[in-house]
């Protein structure tokens, strides 16, 4: 197709330029990975809904093939942090790394990184933490057969770099911000996150990525994980990006033995919005529990794609997902649990339940297992349907009138998912978040 | 207040030949009632005699569909009230299957219901601090766990803590007129008591109560006034207390052969 090898074209020319500019184009094996990532981005492209692509098959990246974006020379505008703590959950205690339209902004990043735990950009890491990045950086997050991340991985250049050593617990969130702000024409960004929590470590990270303007542009986002054995990761992603903008985000977890990773993602921004998310459960031990609620209004389309792989024996894994869509929107969850052969003990679950608040809203849910292995526990469910006319009805006859009845239905349906979020501020602030979606449409809830 | 001296003069409620369909199938067929405040009144009748369907239609659910007949509430038209509109004007119903709701939490759904009647008489919000105060003792009251308040609404209640329930919230939002559909059901004698207690103590002369009951059971603790038999979608006899025992007697039956035959019954 012409149009999608001019299109590549055009991000072909912003490689050459960053590489071109670059004072420090990194090590050797970095130089290696982004050209070959660059070189698989130029034969995939982006993946079209028409090609009898499972993978992509309700969702339609054309869009964003079509559009001019531009990788910006430089971070843009500068910005204060009262223009960022207005739009992200906020606690001074937290550490923060900001990035603005990809680029870190040691100005607006905490000075200081909390004890023992490491949290820096990637371009520093690269330099003086060179073995752990070496053994983990887009070793997991591999972009043979992903036009998208590899993509991401040819203008990996910055980032985020979170790590906490063997045996240490940290337990104020680590917040990463990833915000996009006004400029002169379409840009996109490649945020790229590397989280190595050691063995027996304790880990809460929050990704944020929100914006500062109502434009187009496009988010190209990468985060990898490892939880080492016996550590315990909390993770957050809020996704709150501009309602014109696409976000496409891949996160891939490796876990160690004993590990557990815990994880919620809030989404409600973006016009086109797609999470993938895999997580391979590599050793006995190993637990993983994925939350995640998605509120859509207007034409907005948000697509959830999850894969956890049980490659060893005695791992569980919990999926729990819930969508609220009004007006026009789309949803689309998807995604397997996958119990590889020899993998007994496995224990899996995985749900996605649908509120439909207009007739003209969709969702297409297709939870699925593939097992192969004999001694399993697995279940999954998916359900979509309206506001329960009998429990409106019992509300209304105690008073409460129907819009005050309907809000909190929502409300409740929404905290399903929402009090698994066990940071105070963060959780508040997607409740609020949530009412707030939902305060325009016809079922206008008062917060 | 004037409005009380309104009251005294005309009946609380007041129920016409009134007509109801669900699903389509006409229910009730041409039903009287009249309420005083003050009264206790027992509606006693077969299953698929139309009890239910009494109860929901008072308290206005949408697909129990008036076809004729009047009722009137303090009298003003009851008909034309939207359901929340009953509530706020003294209209409470004890739910026959009280409802789930997941994720709305006890306590904030009470006192959201609890301000807004409170608003709508005139009166001042409970502070937060009166509120749990009342709530507490309403709660022990009914002999319920403490924790409930932060539960979600009647999820993971046995069939006795639904119930139960709902005399808790009908204690916390104190109406004019207490519509109890078939709360006996399902409960031990131990609940069945605890509710009837519950409902003795808010016996009061400023209230009326309808019990709706297959079975007389529940009216050896609390006391009618007035027993009904609903039959075939209207009231074939009314009396005192003393023919719900006649009826726990002789059964449904011989009333029904009374009726068809068009006799007259002493009792």
């Amino acid at each position: 197709m012409a149009q999608a090898l001019a299109t590549s074209d055009s991000y072909v020319t912003d490689f050459q330029a960053l590489e071109g500019s670059l004072p420090d184009r990194g090590p050797e094996w970095l130089r290696d990975i982004r050209r070959q990532a660059l070189t698989r981005f130029r034969e995939l492209g982006f993946p079209t809904a028409r090609r009898g692509n499972e993978k992509w098959k309700y969702t339609n990246v054309g869009p964003i093939a079509d559009a001019a974006f531009s990788y910006p020379s430089d971070a843009g505008a500068e910005l204060d942090l009262a223009d960022i703590r207005r739009i992200v959950p906020w606690d001074d205690g937290w550490a923060s790394i900001v990035f603005v339209n990809g680029r870190y902004s040691p100005a607006l990043s905490s000075a200081a990184a909390p004890d023992a735990a490491r949290v820096t950009s990637l371009a520093e890491a690269v330099r003086a933490d060179g073995d752990i990045i070496e053994s983990h950086l887009a070793r997991h997050a591999t972009f043979e057969d992903d036009g998208f991340t590899a993509l991401n991985t040819a203008f990996l250049r910055d980032g985020a770099f979170v790590h906490v050593p063997e045996g240490v617990s940290f337990q104020s969130p680590l917040h990463l911000i990833f915000v996009t702000t006004d400029d002169t024409q379409p840009t996109v960004s490649y945020p790229r996150t590397l989280i190595v929590a050691g063995a027996n470590s304790e880990l809460t990270v929050i990704e944020s990525y929100v914006s500062l303007t109502s434009a187009r542009y496009f988010t190209d986002a990468v985060t990898e994980i490892v939880v080492g054995e016996g550590a315990r990761v909390e993770h957050y992603k809020l996704l709150l990006e501009s309602e014109e903008a696409f976000h496409v985000a891949s996160s891939r977890v490796y876990q160690g033995p004993d590990s557990t990773f815990f994880s919620t993602l809030f989404a409600r921004g973006a016009a086109i919005a797609r999470n993938d998310i895999q997580v391979l459960l590599d050793a006995p031990g190993s637990s993983c529990f994925l939350n995640g609620l998605y509120v859509t209004t207007g034409s907005q389309h948000i697509d959830s794609y999850i894969n956890i792989d049980h490659a060893k024996p005695h791992t569980t894994s919990r999926l729990y997902y819930r969508g609220i869509l009004d007006g026009e929107s789309r949803a689309v969850f998807g995604g397997t649990v996958f119990v590889r052969p020899g993998a007994d003990k496995a224990d899996a679950h995985q749900e996605d339940k649908n509120l439909i608040l207009s007739e003209n809203a969709q969702v297409a849910s297709k939870p699925s297992l593939e097992i192969y292995a004999d001694d399993v526990k697995c279940g999954h469910g998916a359900t979509a349907g309206m506001i329960a006319e009998d429990a409106v009805f019992y509300m209304r006859s105690r008073g409460l009138d129907m819009e005050t009845a309907t809000a909190f239905l929502i409300r409740g349906f929404a905290r399903g998912i929402l009090d698994s979020i066990r940071v105070d501020r963060l959780r508040s602030f997607s409740e609020r978040l949530t009412s707030r979606a939902l305060r325009g449409s016809r079922f206008g809830l008062a917060s | 207040m004037t409005t009380t001296g309104r009251n005294h003069d005309k009946p609380l409620l007041e129920v016409r030949n009134l007509h109801v369909a669900a699903g389509g199938v006409e229910i009730l067929k041409g039903l009287d009632l009249t309420v005083n405040l003050g009264e206790v009144h027992a509606i006693m009748g077969p299953n698929g005699s139309g009890k239910s369907t009494l109860t929901n239609a008072l308290a206005g659910k949408p697909e129990y569909v008036v076809t004729e007949g009047d009722v009137t509430y303090e009298g003003r038209n009851l008909l034309a009230m939207a359901p929340d509109k009953r509530a706020l004007e003294g209209i409470f119903l004890a739910f026959q299957y009280p409802v789930e709701l997941p994720g709305v939490r006890e306590r904030e759904f009470v006192k959201t219901a609890l301000d807004a009647i409170r608003a709508h008489r005139g009166l001042e919000k409970l502070s937060v601090r009166e509120f749990n105060k009342l709530f507490q003792e309403k709660i022990t009251e009914m002999e319920m766990d403490a924790d409930l308040v932060k539960r979600s609404v009647n999820v993971g209640f046995s069939g006795g803590e639904k119930k139960r329930n709902e005399i808790l919230q009908l204690a916390m939002l104190e109406p004019k007129l207490a519509l109890l559909d078939e709360t006996d059901s399902g409960l031990d004698i131990d609940a069945l008591k605890i509710v009837a207690k519950g409902v003795n103590k808010l016996r009061s002369p400023s209230r009326a109560i309808v019990i709706v009951t297959h079975y007389q059971r529940i009216l050896n603790y609390i006391t009618p006034d007035y027993v009904h038999v609903l039959l075939g979608g209207r009231i074939v006899r009314s009396a005192g207390r003393e023919l719900a025992l006649e009826l726990e007697a002789k059964g449904y039956e011989w009333i029904k052969e009374a009726v068809e035959s068009g006799k007259e019954i002493s009792v």
